[in-house]
């Protein structure tokens, strides 16, 4: 089956010549019409219309948005945050960086709306440290934004007013992580939060209700707001709403970002077709399908299983190139979606020496509030360091998942578990090279072997 | 404290941001590394009072966050991305490129006092592996010929501002 065309929602006018971050051009292509519609509107309908969309968040997780917005304390009588995730820090995601960096009004348009939707009056976009200009686009947007009336008070004569004020990070990953990123906004180390009772609906920042959403889901509400959560729903797949943007990298012809209904295109159309397949005299081994954290899936590999489809069960019986790019098929294979990062390795990696990388920045990560994650990132970073650059012995891979399998489920974040899953699936499926390593390492190196870590 | 100008207006702009004083710490340590080029431990008690804190407040915020340098670096700031995407495509010779280009190793001042070279993690932007960061510049595709040519620009500069 050809792949179906992609259907840019998002990415509309992404590398489109011409198209700049300017409001006047934002403004030309028909920007902020959503939000003055909106604003004439009351605002638990926009809520309503999330809700019915199916939205589900793209920063990782993919919470139903709706969902998360119904759960603010709205009866506090304490104000009510929105916190805008563009920590974009997921390796192998990046899809918020062109958002930010070419189309910022859409972002700002669907953080007014989320904000008048949910009587939100402080917005902050948290950014990554390493998008410096990234921050100044944005800052020059708000500002442009707030000139034309489209935030700051009295928002085009509604009476509502809402300001927006960017936030840098400085280079830590776990500022991500939503209660990470609240610590951070509020001047402190990052630590995360446990959840209960620190849920950010209701104890978020400043121990006030806040919603915390993915740059590119805010853009979504914008869409949602536009056509309505009924139309949203059509697009993809039941349960599996909207566009999904892949960002692809790695070992594959044409890398790069890609924005298709989710579910309607399969891994092998992604990748053979769209990217254009392997790189030339190389076959494809091994790809992780949501961003690093996310488990491993090897080429060769079948998966068998009842599913539902529609009211009913069916069998399905798929090759790896056969799964359909969702959150649900990818969870039934045992992975995830994650944040639509698509890591692809060709047969010229050796997966000691690729989990040896993921290691390493897992161990350089780990914020280090709970011993196992603290203690288990950096034994897993160092075995697997040593068998690449010291001795190699055939039980190192059954010591490295003794290690990542005291660490999932007992820890504060799901770092834990995005530090160990890549261990405990990378061992799993290519265990067998782990246990050959030792030898492999005895050989010569092929010419152009690259070094990994 | 001896900043610009303009450094102390944006400090005292950026404050009223936040309901809190306490947020501010990291928009400070920004503009002050901004202006200054690392923070001292007399910026660190300065920001600290300016923000009605304790100094380890200050402290534990910049030794956690890997942005935020204690000691001055070369004047130009070469950060090489060091994560899986760009390791595939060969980030790790691109970054030995560059330790050669300017004889100096990871972590240090270049003898010529114009580099410092740093080994970051994943700059979301695999797609374009392997990924350089000059200053603010992110760099693309940065191949061992693409090392190359960025490193004799920053030469060539370096050169210009002697002579
Ligand atoms: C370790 C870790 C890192 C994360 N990094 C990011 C990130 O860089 N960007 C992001 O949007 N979400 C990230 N998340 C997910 C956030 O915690 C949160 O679920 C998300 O921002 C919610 O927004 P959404 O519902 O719109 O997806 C991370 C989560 C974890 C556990
Ligand atoms: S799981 Fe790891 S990153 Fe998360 S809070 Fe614990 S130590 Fe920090
Ligand atoms: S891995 Fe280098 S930019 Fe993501």
């Amino acid at each position: 089956m050809p792949a179906p065309e992609q259907r840019r929602i998002i990415f509309k006018h992404i590398d489109e010549p011409g198209y700049t971050p300017d409001i006047d051009c934002y403004v030309r292509n028909g920007g902020y019409e959503v939000l003055k519609k909106s604003v004439q509107r009351k605002p638990e309908e926009i809520v309503d219309e999330v809700k019915k969309s199916g939205l589900r968040g793209r920063g990782g997780a993919g919470f139903p948005c709706g969902v998360k917005w119904s759960l603010l304390d709205r009866k506090s009588g304490k104000p009510i945050y929105l916190v805008v995730n563009a920590d974009e820090s997921e390796p192998g995601t990046f899809k918020d960086r062109y958002i930010i960096h070419q189309d910022p009004h859409q972002l700002i348009e669907g953080i007014m709306i989320t904000c008048f939707a949910n009587n939100v009056k402080q917005a902050y976009i948290y950014i990554r440290g390493e998008f410096p200009e990234g921050a100044r686009i944005l800052e020059r947007a708000i500002a442009e934004a707030r000139a034309r009336n489209f935030a700051g008070p009295n928002i085009l004569g509604t009476g509502y007013s809402c300001e927006i004020y960017v936030h840098r990070g400085a280079g830590a990953y776990i500022c991500g992580e939503e209660t990470g990123l609240i610590e951070s906004l509020e001047g402190k180390r990052p630590y995360p939060r446990i959840k209960p009772p620190y849920f950010p609906a209701v104890l978020g920042l400043y121990m006030c209700p806040t919603i915390v959403n993915n740059v590119e889901t805010l853009c979504h509400v914008k869409y949602i707001a536009d056509v309505g959560g009924q139309a949203f729903s059509q697009i993809g797949t039941p349960n599996n709403t909207g566009t999904r943007i892949f960002c692809v990298s790695g070992h594959v012809k044409r890398p790069g970002y890609y924005e298709f209904e989710t579910g309607k295109i399969t891994l092998g159309q992604l990748l053979n077709e769209v990217c254009g397949g392997p790189l030339p005299g190389r076959k494809f081994k091994a790809v992780i399908p949501g961003g690093s954290s996310a488990k491993v899936l090897k080429f060769g590999e079948r998966f068998k299983g009842k599913r539902k489809a529609g009211a009913e069960m069916v069998d399905y019986d798929w090759a790896l190139e056969d799964v359909p790019m969702d959150f649900d098929s990818l969870a039934m294979i045992g992975s995830m979606g994650g944040s639509g990062g698509v890591i692809v390795m060709d047969d010229s990696v050796n997966m000691v020496d690729a989990l040896a990388n993921i290691n390493a920045f897992y161990a350089h990560e780990s914020c280090g509030q709970c011993t196992p994650c603290r203690e288990g990132s950096l034994w897993m970073k160092k075995i697997s360091n040593r068998m690449v650059h010291g001795d190699a012995r055939t039980e190192d891979g059954a010591l490295l998942k003794s290690v990542a399998d005291q660490i999932a489920g007992r820890t504060i974040c799901a770092f834990g578990e995005a530090c160990s899953w890549p261990t405990q699936s990378f061992i799993q499926k290519f265990g067998d090279e782990f246990k050959a390593y030792p030898d492999a390492k005895k050989q010569p190196k092929r010419d152009g072997t690259l070094e990994l870590v | 404290m001896d900043l610009k100008p303009e450094t102390f207006a944006r400090i005292e702009e950026v404050i009223t941001h936040y309901p809190t004083k306490r947020s501010a710490v990291l928009p400070l340590l920004h503009l002050i590394q901004e202006d200054a080029g690392y923070i001292s431990d007399s910026a660190m008690e300065w920001v600290a009072q300016k923000l009605e804190l304790q100094p380890i407040n200050v402290y534990e915020v910049v030794t956690f966050y890997p942005m935020f340098r204690r000691k001055p670096i070369g004047r130009r700031h070469i950060k090489v991305c060091r994560t899986l995407s760009c390791a595939l495509m060969g980030g790790y010779r691109t970054c030995e490129e560059f330790k050669k280009e300017f004889n100096t190793g990871l972590n240090q001042i270049s003898p010529d006092g114009e580099v410092t070279i740093e080994f970051v993690e994943c700059l979301a932007s695999c797609g374009t592996a392997p990924v350089v960061m000059v200053d603010d510049v992110l760099h693309e595709k940065v191949d061992c010929a693409k090392a190359r040519e960025i490193a004799a620009q920053i030469k060539r500069k370096a050169e210009g501002q002697k002579g």
